[in-house]
């Protein structure tokens, strides 16, 4: 994936490729996590050598693999964005009830989610943009509302240039008050206090170009510089 | 003798009537009951109300009782999905009434009315546009929202395979909504991808569905339409 250009700034930004591999580092040993639609489904081919992360997936198991060889795919065994996936050794399959039990319970370590926003306060926006032909919301607000940890991954701004990271979300909230990090082409942000604190930033990114593109308050600690 | 087990799948959703609320199992297009969808549409019940992840995919399951004009009204998580294109189209003309539920709350829902829970409060949608109207309640300094349990008249769902008695299981995670859908309807039938088997073909302890929630099995061999590339 290409990166828009953001070149006017004198800013490298991360392929979003990169990015993911930022969200799959971060991910403990032994973890369970859902993986979201989207950008997120880059995740999992990019985990260290030798880090086990469970995978769970709404429709009904753990140990989720990757995509099948050509040939050899079960048509019934999709994920939650309705792909074509495996079960790997250990995996389980279970009911939608028992899977979303398991979410609402606390029993899944992170949720990586795509976004449409993300609040200063970790309000996340990501089932519904004006001009939907219909409204649908799948398994978004039940992983927002019930993992124990929620990051996401996104594009730092839309394609109209409009910061993602924003003071306040405009759209339709998913849930309120749940991300703990967000992982940009531009930088690595921790949602803490009612701000965007950057962990990581992309090369020659400086505070000036960072705070024009982001909506909401940014510390940017001088240990991150 | 408890023999579950019909020949065709007409005769297993005989009696299905009009306004009936139907629960449909399935996710995407894995575990769909589409024979007996087919079936539906051709024993002709209409003024449904279809509860399901999804509303269909090009002509088949759903989308043919839609495009049938047999349903009145959808209550449903993810409705627009890849290739809902009757749904869209019922949705747009305002043919069809439609409830959107968070995934989650959409299951436990139908699992609380096969367990005989009337209602209960849960964390997802707080806060959000999906709250609105709704009783909510701080537990532990925590605000859930109160949800009610949503029966069925009728299940359709999809088994791997059967006995007799309605002891189901299922393949892979085709199983989605058909467990919990199964308990929590007045009449359940099964349609089944291998032939019903004699009592004690399937063991005990791979049995996910008692057949204590199962009606009707159908055996009809459908397992997803599949050309070796994609679903078809």
């Amino acid at each position: 994936m290409t990166a828009p250009a953001l070149l006017p700034y004198g800013v490298t930004p991360w392929t979003m490729t990169e990015v993911a591999a930022h969200v799959a580092a971060d991910l403990p040993d032994g973890a369970h996590v859902n993986i979201g639609i989207g950008l997120p489904t880059l995740v999992p081919a990019l985990l260290p050598p030798g880090r086990e992360v469970v995978l769970h997936s709404e429709n009904g198991m753990l140990g989720m693999g990757p995509p099948p060889e050509p040939g050899t795919a079960d048509p019934e065994l999709i994920d939650a964005g309705k792909n074509l996936v495996t079960l790997l050794p250990g995996g389980s399959y279970f009911s939608h009830a028992e899977a979303f039990a398991m979410i609402r319970g606390g029993h899944i370590d992170v949720s990586v989610m795509g976004a449409f926003q993300v609040s200063q306060n970790g309000d996340l926006a990501n089932w519904s943009i004006p001009g939907d032909k219909a409204p649908a919301v799948g398994g978004a607000m039940d992983l927002a509302a019930g993992a124990r940890r929620v990051v996401v991954i996104t594009r730092h701004t839309a394609s109209s240039g409009a910061p993602k990271l924003v003071a306040a979300c405009t759209l339709p909230l998913t849930a309120r008050g749940v991300v703990g990090r967000v992982y940009t082409d531009l930088a690595t942000l921790d949602v803490l206090g009612g701000r965007f604190r950057v962990a990581a930033a992309a090369p020659g990114l400086t505070p000036a170009v960072l705070v024009k593109l982001t909506g909401g308050e940014v510390d940017w600690p001088d240990t991150q510089r | 003798m408890i023999d579950k087990r019909v020949a065709t799948a007409l005769e297993a959703v005989a009696g299905i009537h009009d306004g009936a609320t139907v629960l449909v199992g399935g996710f995407g297009e894995s575990g769909v009951p589409t024979v007996l969808l087919e079936a539906l549409v051709q024993q002709g019940a209409t003024d449904l109300t279809i509860v399901a992840n999804n509303a269909g995919t090009a002509e088949r399951g759903i989308a043919a009782l839609l495009r049938a004009g047999r349903v009145r009204r959808m209550i449903s998580s993810y409705p627009r999905s890849r290739g809902s294109v009757w749904f869209e189209r019922r949705y747009a003309e305002g043919s069809i009434e439609l409830e959107v539920v968070p995934q989650g709350t959409l299951t436990e829902r139908i699992r609380a009315a096969g367990a005989g829970i009337p209602a209960f409060f849960t964390p997802t949608a707080v806060g959000t546009a999906m709250a609105e109207g709704k009783e909510m309640r701080e537990f532990g300094g925590r605000p859930y929202l109160l949800e009610y349990a949503l029966p069925g008249d009728v299940a359709l769902i999809r088994a791997r395979r059967a006995d007799r008695w309605g002891n189901l299981t299922y393949h892979s995670v085709a199983r989605n909504y058909a467990p919990t859908m199964a308990a929590a309807a007045a009449l359940t039938i099964a349609e089944t991808e291998e032939p019903v088997a004699e009592l004690g073909g399937l063991g005990p302890e791979e049995i996910i569905t008692p057949g204590i929630y199962v009606d009707r099995v159908v055996h009809t061999g459908a397992a997803l339409a599949w050309d070796g590339e994609g679903p078809r």
